[in-house]
């Protein structure tokens, strides 16, 4: 139902999500938005389980922000990721296990962007490019075919939108929008959403 | 005997015996499933009822069903079995041993809210059922909560009458605290979180809280004149309204969002699944898809104080026609700066007739210009 997508590039991180809230056959939000930022450089993009993806990616989200304000620098990417992965982890052989999937999309001053998947069974991988979802399905081997690791930020917003065309084109269910970010040193930027109609 | 039947009393005879047994094997197993596997809430013994009302007082609804007070009622709360074994494990008590309900709850309704020019409308109907019957034709679903934040409730009736309550005292006791309001979304994401623990339990509140924030401000005057004023000119701009109505709502929906960040109209969704959703327009309940397709047609900002509470008659009006778990008379509460108020309470049956009435004379009328036509032909 819901879809995540995220393509890294040398010096960039460009992320997407979908806008459709859903409960069972009703569309209840339009413009709902999936990102949660950590913090200046870090998005945390986050689908699943009705509450439990807004209880985790606020934890996850506060907890970042305290350890800034306890220690005086922000944590980096990979160890966000690593931090998140650890409570999946910890909670998913409680009483409460979380069902979410993730996506961590992240700049470093060192390392440079990073993007790493995670899963709801805690499972952490950095990759160049991810999908969640059952647009996963159709977008990934779109992905695999034209990425190359020293794309630019123009061809990587067109190698979105190739996926997003299939997604209009196969998938039954309805994604009219979906929210862009880029994550780059500079900090996050908001691309324009892409819509149906647009091209 | 048709108590035995619905109480499983020669089930749970037949489980008692082979849970000791299996018990050792089962244990692992039981705490990763059995949230989700509520039969397993069948006591121990046939006699032993739990019932954690006594804990749930002592405590704060804040940390309702944290780690560290489950842990510590769950030892204390452990008994000895009747029976010559018993689990190894104490199952912790926030999601298990759940008395099973006698009967199965349907969460029939329709409600429905909406954020327009003139503050926050929300309509309900009155019938509660459960399992095929109607069980009171004069149940109110929308409940106030306080002077400015009202509540539509949808779900298990118990529950979210009790959960109404518990939200009207922490939000007074917020009052109290720090001498203001609590906003709507913060008021959401209070009853969101203390009903997170619960998730995966039998509890289902789906509430929608329809709220004005902010002081009372004088400009409730100056609507009032810009409404009289507007529903002269009203008729001309709703057609233009309607054409716009994609773009009107959210261009309006940008100036609400300029404006100090908590005053004005909000309307946020709060379901004790966890969905937590600020909005426009809800629906909830399963009437909500029949009501849905009525109130996308008409709603958009612009609307006056008059139409949109004769499109929320009307959405609930049809969505009860179609749904069987939805009838009875409509509700309708407005609320503004100055507060709520609350409409009286109509029977959708004289609706349903007039209506039919009105079809007869549209009827009637067409065949007499038919007739009239025809004798000119001739």
């Amino acid at each position: 139902m819901e879809y995540l997508v995220g393509i890294q590039g040398p010096d960039f991180v460009l992320v997407a999500a979908d806008n459709v809230a859903a409960s069972s056959i009703i569309q209840m939000k339009h413009d709902y938005d999936k990102m949660f930022k950590l913090s200046e450089k870090i998005l945390l993009l986050c689908v699943g389980e009705a509450g439990d993806t807004v209880q985790f990616a606020e934890y996850i989200q506060k907890n970042v922000q305290l350890y800034k304000m306890r220690n005086g620098y922000e944590l980096s990417p990979a160890a966000a990721a690593n931090f998140t992965r650890k409570n999946l982890a910890d909670y998913l052989r409680s009483r409460t296990p979380y069902h979410v999937n993730l996506l961590l999309a992240g700049y470093d001053e060192t390392d440079g962007p990073g993007l790493y998947y995670m899963d709801y069974l805690s499972s952490l991988a950095k990759a160049p490019f991810a999908a969640h979802g059952y647009g996963a399905f159709l977008t990934l081997s779109i992905l695999d075919k034209y990425y190359k690791p020293d794309l630019t930020q123009d061809e990587a917003v067109d190698l979105l939108k190739k996926c997003i065309e299939e997604l209009n084109k196969r998938f039954i269910l309805n994604l009219p929008s979906f929210t862009v970010r880029v994550i780059d040193k500079e900090g996050i930027h908001d691309l324009e959403n892409l819509t149906l109609g647009a091209k | 005997m048709a108590l035995e039947n619905f109480c499983n009393f020669h089930d749970i005879l037949e489980d008692q015996v082979t849970t000791d047994r299996s018990a050792v094997f089962q244990t692992k197993k039981t705490l990763h499933t059995y949230s989700s596997d509520l039969a397993l809430g069948k006591s121990r013994s046939l006699f032993h009822f739990y019932i954690p009302v006594s804990e749930y007082l002592d405590e704060s609804p804040i940390q309702f069903g944290q780690i560290s007070a489950i842990q510590s009622a769950a030892v204390s709360s452990e008994e000895p079995c009747s029976a010559s074994s018993c689990l190894p494990y104490s199952l912790p008590f926030a999601s298990s041993q759940s008395v099973p309900p006698p009967f199965p709850m349907s969460h029939g309704t329709t409600t429905l809210a909406f954020i327009f020019q003139g503050g926050v409308l929300a309509a309900a109907d009155t019938r509660s059922s459960c399992s095929g019957l109607v069980a009171c034709p004069a149940s109110q679903k929308v409940l106030p909560i306080h002077s400015h934040l009202v509540g539509t409730t949808s779900g298990t009736s118990a529950d979210c009458a009790l959960w109404k309550r518990i939200l009207a005292r922490e939000l007074r006791l917020y009052q109290l605290r720090h001498g203001r309001r609590l906003s709507t979304g913060g008021a959401a994401k209070l009853l969101s979180h203390m009903l997170h623990p619960f998730k995966g339990t039998e509890l289902c509140v789906a509430a929608t809280l329809c709220g004005w924030d902010g002081e009372e401000r004088n400009d409730g005057r100056h609507d009032h004149q810009k409404k009289e004023m507007d529903f002269s000119s009203c008729e001309k701009t709703s057609e233009i309204c309607e054409e716009e109505k994609f773009v009107s709502p959210t261009s309006e929906q940008r100036l609400v969002s300029e404006k100090p960040s908590c005053s004005g109209p909000s309307l946020v969704y709060v379901c004790s699944d966890g969905t937590r959703l600020k909005g426009t327009l809800f629906s909830v309940g399963s009437g909500s898809p029949y009501a849905y397709s009525i109130l996308d047609q008409e709603v958009h900002w612009g609307l006056t104080v008059n139409k949109a509470v004769s499109v929320a008659r009307e959405a609930v009006y049809r969505a009860t026609h179609r749904d069987a778990y939805s009838g009875n008379c409509v509700d309708v509460f407005h609320v503004t700066s100055k507060g709520w108020t609350r409409r009286n309470r109509e029977d959708l049956k004289e609706e349903y007739y007039r209506e039919k009435e009105r079809q007869k004379q549209e009827g009637r009328g067409r065949k007499q210009k038919q007739e009239a036509t025809l004798s000119v032909k001739t």
